[in-house]
């Protein structure tokens, strides 16, 4: 019997008027495996994010989610069968309380319906009764429990990310899709991100596929990475292999030292 | 046990006995003038319905409505068209007394159901371009709904066409108004605090980062058309059962505006700020109509008004005079606010 993997992606292409963003991108992912997705800025890494979650369509290829084919599905038809992700530009729900963002993450397992609503029938009090507590644990994960009522805008800058990594957990994701986690945090705040995705995972027993810009950073938690360079996939593999590998360094030292 | 049921049957008892006393003490009140005042009274509660059920769609949902006033007519239309041919000649073959009365009122509300079920049937339809417009392009498609529905009217002979419709039953009173602002209120205030609400906003705040959230995100701006035009149209319907005369000329672009100025008055997304706001500038067009009186004026201020409201709120208070909070969150303390 096999298992089925959470994601797999088989050629898939996007081209933007003559630019070829990305192209022939294979990726499967298997339950609860960590992977990393690496390269230089501009590879097509986002590129990438947003076609497996349905925010760009692939020119060619497929992808699948869960064994089902998302060609045809919208964004948030594609959440509900399983993959949730974050933003590398933050996009948490600004003026909304860190609670109503996680409530709203949990937006597809709602059961209830706007006459329950309007009713406050049992069914309506037994679900936001949960779903408020099931928020509040979430929460306290990312040590933001005490801020529930705050406006998710008052965040500093690390506290908004780790807040919408707990929005995406919120839908009870087979794949987490993580763009750029650790962007604008310094290494000790890094470092503590890291161990918490990697228990996440071990909690919740899901798949993770984390973007880095970093190539350091996934190297302590991923058991698997893939590169992009420009739109292609340059190497994939172990991360004591990727970090050797004279193809991946040489797309490295091509970058400015800033980077 | 249905106790929620039961729970809210009974409030709407308790909410009705009120505004019946409340009623008859407006009525029995030995203030001069009482018919004129209590008639401001009605113009408020008709407006808190517009600004409430706009607020919905506008603030709620963040999709940029201005066709408020085309929803309100076609309620308006509707309900006295049902009353005006059926219900008032059925009723007239029965005998005068309680029965009757009775009757009526269950007539009415069922004609104002209709009215407001076709209105929302409208906002459904208008509702679909929202699936591709945003901004500008919604508030015009909306703006350009409104116009056509008056037109429509306007050449529609059976109900009057341009003429108007003179003769609608006079059903409308102060309870079924407050009726009405009570309903609109808290099933708003219940639908932002559910799921169905948070989805509005997240719709409101962030469309891509919704649609990621698995919010669908055509799915409930229609939705906020069809719940925000369902109480335009209950609007219309109550405003001309209390006029007792409907002519397309009231529900013009200057209508809609007048709701979308009590939205940003009081806040968008606030309910209380729009309660308020309608408050505000009803009383404010009502006193209007003393100074165009004194100063001997023949056009109608109001447009220069809002334009000054506008204006002045855009200098002192852009986020409106409540913000997108409610008035209760002013008194509560603020607990653990950083900023
Ligand atoms: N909507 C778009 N239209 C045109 N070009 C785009 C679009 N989205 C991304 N690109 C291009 O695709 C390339 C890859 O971008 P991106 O995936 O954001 O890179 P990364 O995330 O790896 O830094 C860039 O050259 C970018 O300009
Ligand atoms: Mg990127």
């Amino acid at each position: 019997m096999t298992i089925l993997n959470v994601l797999d992606a088989q050629g898939v292409t996007i081209r933007f008027g003559g630019l070829t963003a990305v192209s022939e991108f294979n990726l499967s992912i298997r339950p609860t495996e960590l992977v990393g997705l690496i390269g230089p800025n501009g590879a097509g890494k986002t590129t990438v994010f947003n076609m497996l979650t349905g925010v760009y369509k692939p020119t060619e290829g497929e992808i699948r989610v869960n064994g089902v084919d998302t060609k045809s599905l919208k964004a948030c038809d594609i959440t509900k069968l399983g993959a949730a992700r974050t933003f590398q530009n933050i996009r948490v729900f600004k003026t909304l309380s860190l609670l109503d963002n996680v409530r709203i993450g949990g937006h597809i397992h709602y059961k209830y319906s706007w006459a329950d609503s309007v009713l406050h029938s049992v069914k309506f009090r037994e679900h936001e009764e949960q779903a408020a507590q099931e928020a509040i644990e979430l929460l306290s994960i990312f040590d933001l429990a005490h801020r529930a009522h705050d406006e998710a805008r008052s965040l500093p800058y690390g506290d908004q990310r780790r807040l919408e990594i707990a929005r995406a957990l919120a839908a009870k994701p087979k794949l987490l899709l993580l763009d750029e986690p650790a962007a604008g945090l310094n290494t000790g705040e890094t470092a503590g991100l890291m161990a918490q995705i990697h228990e996440i995972r071990d909690r919740f027993g899901i798949a993770v596929l984390i973007i880095e810009h970093n190539m350091e950073l996934v190297m302590g938690i991923c058991e698997r990475i893939l590169v992009l360079n420009y739109g292609k996939t340059i190497a994939q593999g172990h991360p004591e292999a990727i970090q050797n590998d004279p193809v991946v360094i040489e797309a490295y030292l091509g970058e400015p030292a800033d980077a | 046990m249905r106790n929620w049921l039961v729970r809210d049957v009974l409030g709407i008892t308790v909410i009705s006995a009120i505004l019946i006393g409340l009623s008859y003490l407006l009525g029995w009140l030995p203030i001069p003038g009482m018919a004129y005042y209590n008639r401001v009274i009605v113009t408020i509660g008709i407006n808190i319905i517009l600004a409430v059920s706009l607020n919905i769609i506008n603030g709620h949902a963040g999709q940029f409505s201005m066709g408020h006033a085309g929803f309100m007519a076609v309620g308006a239309y509707t309900s006295a068209y049902l009353t005006y041919f059926h219900f008032q000649p059925f009723l007239a073959t029965m005998k005068e007394g309680p029965a009757q009365f009775a009757m009526q009122q269950v007539l009415f509300l069922a004609a104002l159901l209709a009215g407001g079920g076709i209105a929302a049937l409208a906002g459904w339809l208008v509702g679909l371009p929202s699936l591709r417009l945003r901004g500008d392009y919604l508030a015009i498609v909306t703006l350009g709904f409104g116009e056509i529905i008056r037109v429509l009217i306007l050449n529609i002979d059976k109900i009057g066409g341009a003429r108007g419709l003179a003769g609608v039953p006079a059903f409308a009173n102060f309870f079924w108004v407050y009726l009405f602002v009570c309903i609109v209120v808290i099933v708003s205030w219940r639908l932002i605090r559910s799921q169905v609400g948070r989805a509005f906003l997240a719709v409101r705040e962030d469309e891509i980062a919704a649609e990621a959230m698995g919010v669908n995100t055509t799915h409930y701006k229609v939705q906020a058309f069809v719940i925000g035009s369902f109480f335009a149209g209950i609007a219309g319907g109550l405003l001309g059962h209390y006029l007792v005369y409907l002519n397309p000329g009231m529900f013009q672009f200057t209508k809609s505006f007048e709701a979308i100025v009590m939205v940003v008055l009081g806040g968008m997304g606030s309910i209380s700020g729009a309660v308020l706001a309608a408050v505000i500038l009803s009383v404010a067009l009502e006193a209007l109509r003393f100074v165009k009186e004194a100063f001997g004026l023949t056009a109608d201020p109001r447009m220069v008004i809002y334009a000054i409201v506008l204006i002045l709120l855009m200098r002192l208070r852009p986020q409106g005079v409540l913000g997108n909070r409610e008035i209760g969150s002013f008194f509560r303390r603020r607990n653990g606010r950083s900023e």
